[in-house]
């Protein structure tokens, strides 16, 4: 289904104050200098008249932390040495969200909706069931976005239920699904879309698409020997400043790593799941103590090879999107295009 | 894209070129150009050729000394003021032997804040041109021009060491050794309040952490081979972003730094969501400078503040 509507600027405020009724919504929102994907109380404090988001809306499907069980060992209660699940996720909406944050979380999905006979993760399954995802279409891509390396596109509708188009003082809403059309039944202000405004989003798509430059070719990688990419000089020199801080992967709307703890106070406890790094000296260091990537060397390519090869080679597709986040976030510039240059020699 | 600073980068260059034409070391740690606006890049270079791709400008904040630790080749290193005493630290504590360095000195003016000039600009897409104490800031198609001084990190802008405590030589002249602000003005702000609103106030400040560790990794005294919020047996704090969790990360990382920190700033620069941490590692570096008359890396010789026991330390803290 495709319908096209629009909505007044000034109304969305509105529209997501009756939606935080209905559900929890999540969107931009200003915490200090940073703008953040966050939950609103009031839909006068999203922020959408902004470049993108200084992290990805990952978290919204797949929690930084998550409790995932709590257990109690207290011998006199009923439930002792028992896992209780924890409560369901509330129905969301992700807000705002950029197309190449979209086409993130279809890469999360490979991960971890790979079917009955492979793998399919509870927790985030069921939040993802729960979630309607609103688009917002970049009319200024930056120098960093290279979405269109990958499929990708600043009006990109994949993984969308809606999307938005700004043109000026109102925005042209594209539906795009079934879930879609149900977040906006009853609402006020979305009407029908007059041409002037359709015309308009089209040129603005236009010059986006335009701006945007690809050209970050990964397609020498698929066929390259695993055991070639992996022991290519080039890691020799890329790794060298890299400082295996977690800011790439934390920043990333693909990486989807994650450890589990448990954590108690006494006879309480709580198994979580937390974000792991391939980047930190911990990753995957065994009980033993013995750790197959002891070195920043083995810790850097793990990550580059692991989006870039291990990935597609497993996916068929890569685990990037060009959102430019790491670009714009590591701390000594170390860039993602610099090294799959490298790696698709 | 970033506006070079010429002379010293032809500077840097030459030298350079020189240490690794005489095979005088392996490799010289440096800057290159980088690849987006407002942030040069660390680099190694090992070849003339390599040499002559070096660079310097406002955006080389980064502190070196951050990949001395361990390293048993023979380097040159670029060093501001702020830099050489992590230097001077890192050869007290052995963890890189003096004689395998060779220091090329910058005196420093400051370094520019990407955060300030992308708050600034509303955009991280920057043009900046700098004509004396003036910056001129181009981005989406808006002008304005703002004091120099108004976009330096705030440890820059309070530096009180902008020329190298040790280096082999120097690049260019001396400057003016302090920066001319209070070094102690993040620090006044959070000594001013209450016990509950200061605790209020690093609950809102920590809020955004994500424990990606850039702090630490970024600071050139956090070489342990194991962090303490690595361990596991026992675990010191948790490893979700319980707020408990992250202030014992963030309060314990700075009294690991205490007596040592040079107030370089990299744990502020690398934070990928603003927390200044500064306000936690500055405190202590004002504490040991006025309790004990010590600013850390200043001399070779000096005994770090913490290692060594004085009749006339001060004990009036202990109650």
């Amino acid at each position: 289904m495709m319908k096209e509507m629009v909505i007044d600027k000034k109304d969305i405020a509105g529209l997501l104050t009756e939606l935080t009724g209905e559900m929890t919504v999540i969107a931009p929102v200003r915490k200090g200098d940073n703008l953040l994907f966050g939950p609103v109380s009031d839909g006068s404090e999203a922020a959408l008249d902004s470049v993108n988001t200084r992290l990805a809306p990952k978290d919204a499907l797949f929690p930084q932390c998550e409790k995932m069980m709590t257990f109690t060992t207290d011998r006199q209660a009923e439930d002792a040495h028992t896992m209780q699940d924890v409560s369901e996720p509330d129905k969301q909406v992700i807000f705002g969200v950029r197309p190449c944050d979209a086409a993130g979380f279809l890469i999360l999905d490979k991960v971890f909706n790979q079917g009955g006979a492979e793998y399919e993760d509870t927790y985030y399954l069921r939040r993802r069931e729960k979630t309607t995802v609103v688009g917002l279409g970049c009319n200024k891509p930056l120098s960093t976005c290279f979405c269109a390396s990958f499929g990708g596109s600043p009006f990109g509708t994949d993984g969308l239920d809606i999307l938005l188009t700004d043109v000026g003082d109102k925005y042209v809403v594209t539906v795009l699904t079934d879930k879609g059309e149900a977040r906006l039944k009853g609402k006020s202000g979305p009407s029908e879309a007059d041409p002037t405004s359709i015309e308009k989003a089209g040129q603005i798509k236009e010059s986006a698409v335009k701006s945007v430059k690809a050209g970050i070719a990964t397609d020498k990688i698929k066929g390259k020997a695993t055991m070639e990419l992996f022991d290519d000089p080039c890691w020799d020199t890329l790794y060298e400043t890299c400082m295996n801080c977690g800011v790439c992967t934390y920043s990333c709307p693909t990486c989807h790593c994650f450890d589990i703890q448990d954590e108690a106070i006494d006879t309480e406890g709580v198994r979580m799941r937390n974000w792991d790094s391939c980047m930190f000296s911990l990753f995957t260091r065994h009980g033993s103590g013995h750790n197959p990537r002891p070195t920043k060397k083995d810790r850097f390519r793990q990550r580059f090879l692991h989006k870039f090869k291990y990935f597609q080679d497993n996916f068929d597709t890569v685990a990037c999107v060009g959102c430019g986040r790491c670009i714009r976030l590591c701390p000594v510039n170390i860039d993602v295009r610099q090294v799959v240059e490298e790696m698709n020699r | 894209m970033n506006h070079r600073d010429t002379e010293n980068t032809e500077k840097i260059k030459k030298i350079a070129g020189r240490l690794l034409a005489e095979k005088r070391v392996d490799a010289v740690i440096g800057f290159r150009p980088g690849t987006v606006s407002l942030i040069s890049a660390p680099t190694v270079a090992r070849t003339e050729e390599e040499a002559a791709g070096l660079h310097w400008d406002r955006f080389c904040g980064v502190n070196l000394a951050n990949y001395l630790p361990k390293r048993e080749d023979k380097i040159a290193i670029v060093a501001k003021g702020c830099d050489s005493r992590s230097i001077v630290g890192l050869v007290a504590e052995n963890q890189i032997k003096r004689e395998n360095l060779y220091i090329i000195g910058i005196p420093c003016t400051g370094m520019i804040d990407r955060a300030k000039v992308i708050s600034l600009a509303e955009s991280p897409e920057v043009e900046l041109t700098e004509n004396g104490e003036e910056v001129t800031i181009k981005a989406d198609g808006k002008q304005s021009t703002v004091a120099l001084s108004d976009i330096l990190q705030d440890n820059c802008q309070g530096c009180l060491h902008r020329n190298p405590a040790v280096f082999d030589e120097l690049v260019g002249k001396k400057v003016e050794e302090a920066g001319g602000s209070d070094i102690n003005a993040a620090v006044a702000k959070v000594e001013a309040m209450s016990q509950d609103e200061r605790w209020n106030h690093f609950d809102q400040m920590f809020s955004t952490c994500i424990r990606c560790y850039a702090c630490r990794n970024a600071c050139p005294l956090c070489y342990c081979e194991q962090c303490f919020a690595d361990d596991s047996q026992p675990q010191w704090c948790g490893k979700s972003t319980n707020p408990v969790d992250v202030k014992i990360f963030h309060i314990f990382r700075a009294y690991h730094c205490a007596g040592r920190c040079t107030d370089c700033g990299a744990c502020v620069r690398a934070c990928p969501v603003g927390i200044n941490v500064r306000e936690l590692t500055g405190k202590l570096e004002k504490e040991v400078r006025e309790l004990f008359g010590c600013e850390a890396g200043m001399s070779l010789e000096a005994i770090p503040p913490l290692g060594v026991y004085l009749e006339k330390d001060p004990q009036e803290f202990i109650k």
